[in-house]
């Protein structure tokens, strides 16, 4: 398909792609905001969540933070190659971005797998509920999001496209800045 | 001016109404000049043959909406204020104050039925002579009530018309208002939150009675099928 | 500037296209004229859905235990169903779809003056997720058990647990059905968002910009910013049903009143969501038909934002007497009686328009006078049940009905027939019969008003909502209250009967009406400076923009219309 003259003009200055990202994120912010804004106020509610919360297992939420935070890293640096033309290094870059990805859903189903042997499944409590709710969602949007790293790095290989290197770390930085928010309120919340 | 379409029968009636009458007199004046002006103009600037149509530089604008739109605009400010503390003040009569109660009844919704559970000749709710019926409730004209409201199932509300009183029943609360019944007679009592198949087939019946009535209605024997403690 | 840098190294609009095939053409464009067609004609057709739910349930409530011509028995079940879907196509797959996606995506490429939209294929996409969500909804009916029952507004614990509701898959399905209605248009809004701010013509500032498209523009940014808590809640209401969490359930430490902030922090900024578009068309109309500039563009652009950003702060408004706190409840009263001001002050604005015009009484300029005529019962309407104190009352009774039918009628239907009317000559190069459009309408206007006074008197009288019907209510089944209920739907009989007059003109004239030529309103904007209807890329040579979208009757000039290209 052709793209339309329309695509290619830039009446804010800012390029029509990065504004649709952007709008993207805008949108994410809100859902997760909603569904994370309920939990806290029902975590408020309920001063007994904190003993199931007392189950989670930290280390391996901090472990996948700092995986997610490296992963963003590596997108950076990713940017900073397609920046330079460097399309075949932008692209090895996200695929490092994306074993990041795989490293943290490996990560986490060995925790639920392990929580959920141990009977804290999703309709075991309200607090668990939230817990697979906003860490599954989260978790489907790093599968999204790496699913679609795939993509780009595939055309930025080819040099094609290299300004998608530079939205599709944007939208990952998001995705770890969720986590970072999940974290906490999940894992460490007394 | 509600009273014309329902009878006021309770303590605060009368107040909701006068609220409801002071907008209605408010959003009708507003309402008409809008649209007086609205119609006026297109009768008076429909096509004319040799009339061509205004054009308004922005100080020309600035002159007419001043008059015509940023007065009207403080003005319904005002009247806004007005409305705004009238408003708060019905309501934190209804909802808000709690008065001193001579009775408790606890109102139990569920699909499709109310359960009504009146303190009995004691007084006292939760006692051994409490009088607990189905879809039918019995108050005493005079008599200020204190209501707690429940559900079983899923979200119901209670509603009086005749009292102006509404409140959603929502399961795992119990909600506390009050009333005092001003008029005396067999009134409806309906469900006001959708609640399944059933939502409109759950109506009871309030009897307002006159202590006499009252009386009478206590002392019925075929109340005392179930003991309460 | 970067704009006309832009200009000067852009090639001709008309851009080399190989011939389509019929499926490509109509299934699988990627062209924003076509999928907003796609968009319009979905959306009519749901519409027809609608109607059908509202007469087969009014004749229910005329006729009491009558079997309904064309339906048969009403059961409670059925008439919740009824209402339920009523309500939610007209606002999901009707109002939402026409005026934001079928308009918005006409209009904004060639009112701004580009050549489509800056992401066809996720265009596509869009119009694709949302037919398939109107899909799964009518799927909804044919499932064991029925569609669901729990309104529009779907409270659990009734619409989260089988054992309540009696429909075992309806809820699910209409709740996955709403849910991709709400991801469509977030993609949608993407595309408007995005084109609006980049791809204007050069030369058009944002205050050059048709108030149409700003309306859809601001719209879509509130529909973003308020239903991503609804989607958070809907993903929690599907989990509560289908695998048995409890966020809503009070048995299992849930809260069923969070469902209702989540779902009303979103249902009421969605209903200026879509009551700025419907202005947005009155304000193209009206200057036009009126031959006089917009009175005050930035206070109506100011007070549609200002009304926005307040929208945000009133939705308690629909939960006074639902167990939230009641001290809560003064707070909402106090903003929701506030945004009567920037809506009036638009109100005001609007009809200062026609102060000095010179007025002609086309059809969409009838629909777009009586918009506001209409919009204005609604509007004051509101005050009743935004003043906490009164809505004790009013809450849940037939007053609510009529109130938000006085605004969402001029919004969704009022404001419907006004783009189609306007626009129809563009969109088709044919025109309409003028005299079949003014009989629908003079029929339509006062059938509406019809069927909602009387509403409005029988909810003052009591009558509460979702009874499907009134004679176990002893003070509700008079004669006289039946007889209302009786007018009513006879009303809505009278405007059932009148659209089909629309629908064949509307098809009739799409291929045998009057040829139209590029502008035959004398109209500024954009979309008249292209052919009836515009090719392919729409523009020949994509223009420069010299001016705002209204500068009708000028001094300076001897014809009354200065379109916003002409360089002099």
């Amino acid at each position: 398909m052709v793209k339309p003259i329309a695509t290619t003009r830039s009446a804010t200055g800012v390029p029509t792609g990065r504004l649709a990202v952007w709008w993207v994120i805008a949108s994410e912010i809100v859902i997760f905001g909603g569904l994370l804004a309920s939990y806290v106020m029902h975590r408020l509610g309920h001063p007994e969540w904190a003993t199931y919360a007392a189950h989670t297992n930290p280390w391996a939420g901090g472990l996948n933070t700092l995986v997610l935070l490296t992963s963003s890293l590596t997108a950076v640096l990713a940017h900073n190659a397609a920046e330079r033309g460097n399309g075949k290094r932008a692209a090895n870059l996200l695929m490092l971005t994306c074993v990041g990805a795989l490293t943290f859903l490996v990560v986490k189903s060995f925790e639920w797998y392990h929580e959920i042997s141990e009977g804290f499944t999703i309709t075991a409590n309200g607090f668990w509920s939230f817990y697979y709710c906003a860490a599954g969602l989260h978790g489907i949007h790093v599968i999204a999001g790496a699913i679609i790293m795939l993509f780009v790095a595939a055309d930025a290989r080819k040099n094609k496209e290299l300004q998608r290197v530079e939205l599709i770390g944007i939208y990952w930085h998001f995705v770890d800045l969720v986590w970072i928010f999940l974290f906490p309120l999940l894992y460490i919340a007394k | 001016m509600l009273e014309h379409y329902m009878k006021q029968g309770s303590s605060y009636a009368s107040h909701i109404d006068g609220l409801v009458w002071m907008i209605f007199l408010m959003v009708g004046f507003w309402f008409l000049f809008a649209e007086g002006m609205f119609f006026w103009l297109l009768w008076r600037y429909r096509k004319k043959p040799g009339e061509k149509a205004a054009y308004f530089d922005e100080h020309a604008e600035h002159k007419i909406k001043y008059n015509w739109v940023e007065i009207p605009h403080r003005l319904i400010l005002v009247c806004d204020v007005a409305l705004i503390v009238g408003a708060i003040s019905v309501w934190t009569e209804v909802k808000i104050s709690m008065p001193q109660t001579d009775e408790t009844v606890r109102i139990t919704a569920q699909q499709w039925a109310w359960t009504f559970q009146h303190a009995g000749p004691d007084g006292e709710l939760d006692t051994m002579d409490d009088i607990t019926t189905v879809d039918e409730l019995h108050v005493q004209l005079g008599k200020t009530y204190k209501f707690e409201l429940a559900s079983k199932d899923v979200i119901h509300s209670f509603s009086v018309p005749l009292f102006r009183l509404k409140q959603d029943a929502i399961p795992g609360r119990v909600i506390t208002g009050w009333f005092k019944p001003t008029l005396a007679g067999e009134f409806d009592v309906q469900c006001t939150e959708i609640c399944g198949i059933g939502h409109g087939i759950m109506p009871a019946k309030l009897h307002v009675d006159t202590p006499e009535e009252y009386a009478a209605w206590l002392a019925n024997p075929s109340h005392y099928l179930a003991y309460h403690y | 500037m970067a704009e006309s840098h832009a200009h000067a190294h852009e090639p001709h609009g008309h851009a080399h296209h190989e011939p389509e095939g019929w499926f490509k053409h109509y299934f699988w464009s990627t062209d924003h004229k076509m999928i907003a067609k796609q968009y319009l004609l979905t959306g009519m057709l749901m519409g027809v859905v609608g109607a059908y739910f509202a007469y087969v349930f009014r004749m229910q409530l005329a006729f009491p235990g009558k079997p309904v011509p064309g339906y048969g028995m009403v059961t409670g079940a059925d008439y919740n169903a009824l209402i339920t879907n009523h309500g939610a196509v007209m606002i999901f797959w009707v109002a939402m779809p026409v005026l934001i996606a079928a308009f918005g995506n006409y209009l904004i490429p060639l009112m701004i003056g580009a050549d489509d939209m800056v992401f066809p294929r996720l265009n596509r996409l869009s119009y694709q997720i949302f037919l398939v969500s109107a899909i799964i909804l009518g799927a909804s009916f044919f499932v064991q058990g029925g569609a669901f029952g729990g309104a529009w507004t779907s409270y659990p614990p009734l619409s989260a647990k089988a054992e309540y509701n009696l429909t075992p898959l309806g809820p699910s399905l209409w709740l996955i059905a709403v849910a991709l209605e709400f991801v469509a248009f977030l993609l949608g809004g993407i595309n408007f968002v995005t084109t609006a701010m980049n791809a204007r013509a050069p030369g058009m500032k944002a205050f050059d910009i048709p108030m149409a498209v700003w309306m859809i523009v601001i719209a879509s940014i509130m529909f973003m910013a308020s239903v991503g808590p609804l989607v958070a809640g809907a993903v929690m209401l599907l989990f509560d049903q289908l695998i048995g969490t409890g966020f809503f359930d009070p048995d299992r430490g849930g809260d069923p009143v969070l469902w209702q902030h989540l779902f009303w922090f979103f249902g009421h900024p969605e209903v200026y969501v879509v009551l700025l578009p419907a202005m947005g068309f009155v304000a193209e109309i009206i200057t036009v038909f009126s031959r006089k500039k917009l009175f005050a563009y930035k206070t109506v652009l100011y007070t549609s934002i200002g009304t926005g950003v307040l929208s945000f702060f009133v939705w308690a408004h629909h939960q006074f007497i639902a167990g939230i706190d009641p001290r809560m409840a003064n707070v909402f009263s106090v903003t929701t009686v506030l945004i009567s001001i920037p809506i009036a002050e638009m109100c005001f604005v609007y009809i200062a328009t026609l102060y000095g015009g010179s007025i002609t009484f086309s059809v969409p300029m009838l629909w777009a006078l009586a918009f506001i005529g209409e919009f204005l019962v609604g509007g004051v309407t509101g005050i009743f049940l935004g003043a906490s104190g009164a809505d004790i009352y009013f809450h849940d009774t037939y007053f609510v009905v009529a109130h938000f039918h006085y605004t969402f009628f001029p919004i969704a239907i009022i404001g419907t027939f006004a783009g189609i009317t306007y626009w129809f000559p563009k969109m088709y190069g044919r025109h309409m019969n003028e005299l079949a459009n003014k009989v629908h309408f003079w029929i339509t206007t006062v059938a509406f008003n019809g069927i909602f006074i009387p509403l409005f008197i029988l909810g003052a009288s009591g009558d509460h909502r979702r009874i499907f019907d009134y004679s176990n209510f002893p003070e509700l089944a008079t004669p006289e209250m039946q007889a209302m209920r009786v007018f009513a739907t006879i009303s809505l009989l009278v405007l059932l009967a009148a659209q089909p007059i629309f629908l064949v003109n509307f098809f009739y004239s799409m291929f045998k009406g009057k040829q139209a030529g590029a502008n035959p309103w004398n109209a500024n904007t954009l979309e008249w400076q292209c052919p009836s209807p515009p090719p392919h890329g729409n523009f020949d040579v994509l223009p420069d923009v010299y001016r705002g979208p209204y500068e009708y009757s000028s001094p300076d000039r001897a014809d009354d219309f200065w379109p916003q290209n002409s360089p002099s």
